[in-house]
């Protein structure tokens, strides 16, 4: 059974519509085919107003559907041949980030990602996509490696936060993220950051400083999630809505405020209406940025990293 | 009935009305005991008998830290704007306006250079009383320029960390401060200029994992409640309570975070001799 968010329910209706009409011309051999290409027509109007026209927190609910694609969809679909690498040497194997080389077109990637699950179970294994530092170390480890052996890294960011837990904090969740943001910006092979879901917060930029930073169409960045907001400010969750519109989260807010620097397109409802097409988009677009990036010295990329990232802020002086 | 119960009924003051108890010489601790101020003071604002580090400001650490309160102030004009027009129950101009007026400071952080013990250091100092200490663009972009700072006169840098963690009111602006900053502690570490940490009660969220825990000296005062998550959140995603002592300094220690644990009173004199092991 598929998802139905509340903005989709008048076009599952007129669709439902269309499906009874059909089969009653079928069935009754009258002729109706002027009433259902109107019908058509209608529909196709109506998605597109109603997702050309999304409110912040439709975009929310979006990037979050359950049927989206999620990191593994986009790394095992864009390659033949990943081989997934575990482990961060010191403690664990954290399933909520994964990781690992593969090709891409003929040319190796290291492609590293938080990873949800579909089932209360695999949920349950990847922990909600809530990595914990031995997550965040294992990308870094994967990171170094990738720039050892020259090849350059992808980074799938879709999290909801990182794990707020006992261990998590027993064994430096904030020293993991921020080691990352460091590291991030001296590696000499060129990084690649797509945002394909959620990126909530310091969970989300653990992996998410690139020369490149991209998002689709229907997803969100921001500092905190729109219901903690909500918590916080009004001391309920009720609010949203509201908090989703102040944080200016989604993907064309941050283009605005120079955050990111570019934004994929996604089908029409979104990216899990046609998984070849939205991983197509991202492949060509990682294809070509890297090429772009490969002209580059290793000193200039790291020089216009730093530049881009320091340049992000807005005050008066 | 109790000698002593109230005979007549609805004696009370309307709380405008209830006078407050002027600012005298004395300070009362959570112990509950009192201290005289200037006692206070002259002690680094910690309590003798059971080491309790009061929350200071900028002010109070450049006297604690700068020689004969000398010292150069860096960007001191750098206020915040509304880039995202944020609202909740007020505007967030209205916010900082308020909070300038109500603590004398532009913003949440303070940044300087000047002598300690007659070695050069820059520090920035994060304010708590200013909208919690939160990170927006202006704290992020003052602790890139004081690094940058360090960087060009390649002076040591202290960095002392007072905050609940990125700024909400700047969403997406403040989280890319932990970028910035994180990326200027990459040059300073390339450039091999120390950079001292120091974490002070609290520090959490978007702070800790940036800048405050990039130290080559990871540092903290007795006490401070430091992480990444706040302990409200962790309660209520894991339906426990939280052990004692969680994510207190001396947790850090325990778990390897921090390098050592320094008493305020302690902290120019000790700073200074890791600077002269790092300069000898």
């Amino acid at each position: 059974m598929a998802t139905i968010l509340e903005f989709e329910k008048p076009i599952v209706e007129l669709e439902e519509k269309l499906s009874d009409m059909k089969a009653l011309a079928e069935n009754n051999e009258v002729d109706v085919t002027t009433e259902i290409k109107a019908l058509e027509e209608k529909i196709e109007k109506l998605k597109v107003d109603t997702f050309k026209h999304l409110t912040r927190w439709q975009i929310v609910q979006l990037s979050r559907h359950p049927d989206r694609p999620y990191a593994l969809d986009y790394i095992y679909e864009m390659t033949t041949d990943f081989i997934e690498l575990h482990g961060d040497r010191n403690v664990k194997d954290d399933k909520a980030m994964v990781g690992g080389f593969g090709s891409i077109d003929g040319m190796s990637f290291m492609l590293i990602g938080q990873q949800k699950g579909r089932n209360t179970k695999q949920r349950q294994m990847r922990n909600f996509g809530m990595p914990n530092p031995s997550g965040y170390r294992k990308a870094l480890r994967l990171m170094k490696l990738a720039e050892k052996f020259d090849k350059p890294i992808v980074c799938f960011i879709d999290t909801i936060g990182a794990y707020p837990g006992i261990e998590a904090e027993e064994r430096g969740q904030a020293e993991a993220i921020a080691r990352n943001l460091k590291e991030m910006f001296m590696l000499k092979v060129p990084v690649i950051c797509i945002i394909i879901g959620e990126g909530a917060s310091g969970g989300a930029l653990g992996i998410a400083i690139g020369d490149k930073v991209v998002m689709l169409e229907n997803t969100w960045y921001s500092v905190i999630s729109p219901e903690s907001c909500s918590s916080i400010l009004w001391r309920s969750w009720d609010q949203k809505e509201q908090a989703a519109e102040a944080l200016k989260l989604t993907a064309n807010d941050m283009k605005k405020l120079n955050l990111i620097d570019d934004i994929v397109e996604e089908p029409l409802g979104g990216a899990h209406k046609d998984f070849n097409l939205i991983i197509g988009r991202v492949k060509d677009l990682i294809v070509k940025e890297t090429k772009k990036l490969m002209k580059l010295t290793p000193e200039k990329r790291i020089e216009k990293r730093i530049e881009k990232f320091s340049k992000m802020g807005s005050f008066n002086e | 009935m109790s000698w002593f119960k109230r005979k007549e009924k609805g004696i009370t003051t309307p709380t405008n009305e209830k006078k407050d108890s002027p600012d005298g010489l004395w300070e009362k601790m959570p112990s509950g005991k009192i201290i005289h101020k200037k006692q206070l003071k002259e002690n680094a604002y910690v309590y003798p008998d059971d080491n309790y580090h009061k929350r200071i400001g900028s002010t109070e650490y450049f006297e604690i830290l700068f020689d004969n309160n000398e010292f150069t102030e860096l960007d001191a004009n750098l206020t915040s704007n509304d880039p995202l027009k944020f609202t909740d129950s007020k505007s967030y101009p209205e916010r900082i306006k308020d909070s300038q007026k109500k603590t004398g400071l532009k913003d949440a952080a303070r940044t300087a250079h000047g002598k300690i013990n007659g070695l050069p250091l820059v520090v920035c100092c994060m304010d708590f009383s200013f909208i919690g200490g939160s990170m927006g663009s202006v704290v992020g972009e003052k602790v890139a320029r004081a690094i940058d700072y360090a960087l060009k006169t390649k002076t040591p840098f202290l960095m002392i960390s007072k905050s609940g963690g990125a700024r909400m009111m700047e969403a997406g602006l403040s989280l890319m401060q932990m970028a910035k900053t994180s990326a200027k502690l990459a040059l300073l570490s390339e450039a091999k200029v120390p950079y001292i940490s120091l974490m002070t009660d609290p520090t959490t969220g978007g702070v800790t994992a940036s800048f405050a825990m990039l130290g080559d000296f990871n540092i903290a005062e007795p006490g401070a409640l430091i992480g990444f998550a706040g302990p409200r959140v962790i309660r209520e995603t894991i339906g426990k309570d939280l052990p004692k002592g969680f994510q207190s300094a001396e947790f850090l220690l325990e778990h390897g975070f921090i390098d050592f644990i320094v008493n305020r009173v302690e902290l120019k004199t000790k700073i200074t001799t890791l600077l002269q092991l790092l300069a000898n």
